[in-house]
């Protein structure tokens, strides 16, 4: 592993090509990024295994005792609840660990415009998560519905509401890894970052159900994981019966909203911060 | 094309460092620092440690902001180079490198972002001799390796001006010499190269002009030759029959003796000649007078002053 010849003259003479580098070369760099470390096949596993296999569980306990109330499709895609985790989590390394390694460093000497950066990760993280979520959907659907078929639960594609839910599930779990994604930019920090996540995605759910009738009222539209209940539902979830929500889509561009955000401010503190 | 490549003493890449300033909280890192880095020869950026000099570094990349002052490379803010990685090729630590990918992939990675043909990966993996490890984990790699890959990937773009942050650090005898060669084989070819160390004895070797911070602030910007043969603290190891009498004359003609503890001792502040007049007109019998290598001095009393961290000694 040692060489001791001088450096050969290469192309030391031949010009710049034309432009400069943006977005374009930006997204196939970081699409390289994403696929070439470890945490990007263990966290796709887990998402798969939450989802569907929840949704298998929580299927067959619908299956030995039906009853008239239930939402099928709320009961198929009840592992959605936890997969949107796995890819919030994500989309946080997908940055955090840049700057738990140093990487992030080599990664800015090579395109110091941090917006591109951010923007290329965060279209790296789009597709991923809307690809990955629509097959997850569809997926999570064919095999919860076999499992109903000939009950009295049975639904189809062409079931009113079906189709809306499969198609917005995956765009929730792409929304999702770009609020990962954003979080990850605002906090660089992976463990704090992830902790931000379940907190927001999970614990603070469970915390406002606990408030006094206005803050419920006030806050729960707000809450990821109570736009996420009314996406992966036919009918709106029981418990929002009093409580004052968003609709499935609107709840989706609260949702984007977010992601923007946290993505425009973690930039703007890139920007301004050493690295 | 707005700016043909360096081909040859053609183009002046140039850093032109100009009254750059950092702080760190309350503390000042690089204070009013202003130097230029010249195309076709290696500049030596000497200081101790905690000197500055990786903020410095670190400013000329874009990494961290000044709070005062300006950094150019041939005219441009780092962040206004339009393809960064193929005009400034730079080590900043041996490993700002993600441990999971490999050495092959890693550069790969940095090559898209610059739009660089991926076969320039294999051709630096081998300048590196990497070659044999390029499927490797790089959290696998050694101090060494890693430091290896880092230059790998400053070069990649095959860049007219090569920033490197203690390429030393890590290397093995033969790893430093090939750091010396390719440092001069880098700036014959016409780039400009930029290197820092804290070792004095390394930078004499490699470099042709120096630039030596302390405590942030530029002590002195000269050639190497003209940096030696400045300083005053010329010292002189000596031997003699009659250690008293001899020490009454330097002190005499305002010389400094310091002892050894070995039966011999080291004589700054005064040249040979006066030292071996002395002695003669006392009549000591001079055993040993030799010039000590004083790089090492030259550059210890110039920093002396500005050592952010000495060992109780």
């Amino acid at each position: 592993m040692t060489t001791t010849t001088p450096i050969a003259p290469t192309a030391a003479t031949v010009e710049q090509p034309r432009g400069r580098a943006g977005l374009r070369q930006a997204v196939r760099a970081e699409w390289t990024k994403f696929w070439s470390v470890r945490s990007t096949s263990w966290s796709l596993f887990a998402l798969i295994v939450a989802t569907v296999g929840l949704g298998m569980l929580s299927t067959h306990a619908l299956r030995s005792q039906p009853g008239p109330a239930f939402d099928p499709i709320r009961r198929i895609f009840v592992g959605f609840n936890f997969g949107q985790f796995a890819i919030g989590v994500l989309g946080v390394l997908f940055i955090s660990a840049e700057y738990g390694t140093g990487q992030i460093r080599s990664t800015l000497s090579v395109m110091p415009r941090r917006p591109v950066v951010v923007a290329a990760k965060a279209i790296v993280m789009g597709i991923v998560g809307l690809v990955v979520g629509e097959i997850l959907s569809f997926a999570t659907f064919v095999v919860g519905d076999a499992m109903l078929a000939g009950s009295q639960s049975h639904v189809a594609f062409a079931t009113p509401g079906v189709l809306r839910v499969l198609i917005e599930s995956g765009v929730y779990i792409a929304l999702l890894g770009l609020i990962g994604l954003g979080i990850g930019t605002l906090l660089h920090n992976s463990a704090g970052s992830i902790a931000t996540l379940a907190g927001v995605v999970l614990i603070l759910t469970l915390i406002v159900q606990a408030m006094p009738t206005v803050v419920i009222d006030a806050v729960s539209r707000y809450l990821p994981a109570n736009i996420g209940a009314t996406v992966f539902a036919i009918s709106a979830p029981g418990r929002f019966q009093n409580v004052p929500i968003f609709s499935p889509l609107t709840g989706l561009l609260v949702l984007a909203l977010y992601a923007a955000v946290l993505l425009g401010s973690g930039c703007y503190l890139m920007i301004r911060r050493d690295t | 094309m707005r700016r043909p490549r360096p081909s040859v003493g053609k183009v002046a890449t140039v850093i032109e460092v100009r009254g750059l300033t950092k702080h760190f909280g309350s503390v000042l890192a690089v204070d009013d620092l202003t130097f230029d880095v010249a195309p076709g020869r290696v500049t030596g950026f000497l200081g101790p440690n905690g000197s500055g000099k990786t903020t410095t570094m670190s400013m000329i990349m874009g990494l961290n902001h000044p709070n005062a002052g300006t950094v150019t490379i041939s005219g441009q803010r780092y962040q206004d180079l339009r393809w960064p990685l193929r005009e400034v090729g730079g080590l900043l630590e041996a490993r700002a490198i993600h441990p999971g990918r490999s050495a092959r992939t890693h550069l790969a990675v940095l090559a898209r972002y610059n739009a660089i043909d991926l076969k320039r990966v294999d051709v630096v993996l081998d300048q590196v001799g990497l070659s044999d490890v390029a499927s490797k984990r790089v959290g696998k790699f050694s101090l060494g390796m890693g430091q290896r890959l880092g230059i790998a990937a400053a070069l990649l773009g095959d860049p007219a001006t090569v920033l490197l942050d203690e390429p030393v650090n890590g290397l093995d005898p033969e790893g430093i010499r090939w750091i010396r060669t390719l440092c001069k084989g880098l700036a014959g070819e016409g780039r400009t190269v930029f290197i820092s160390s804290h070792l004095m004895s390394e930078m004499a070797l490699t470099a042709d002009q120096l630039v030596v911070i302390g405590k942030g602030r530029l002590i002195a910007q000269t050639p190497v030759a003209d940096f030696v043969a400045r300083s005053s603290s010329q010292s002189f190891r000596v031997r003699v029959s009659d250690t008293s009498a001899f020490v009454a004359a330097i002190e005499a003609i305002d010389g400094v003796v310091s002892n050894n503890g070995d039966g011999s001792m080291v004589v700054t502040g005064v040249d040979l000649v006066a030292i071996g007049d002395a002695a003669l007109a006392k009549r000591v019998a001079v055993y040993e007078l030799a010039a000590q290598a004083s790089l090492e001095d030259a550059f210890m009393e110039l920093t002396s002053a500005s050592v952010e961290y000495r060992g109780a000694s």
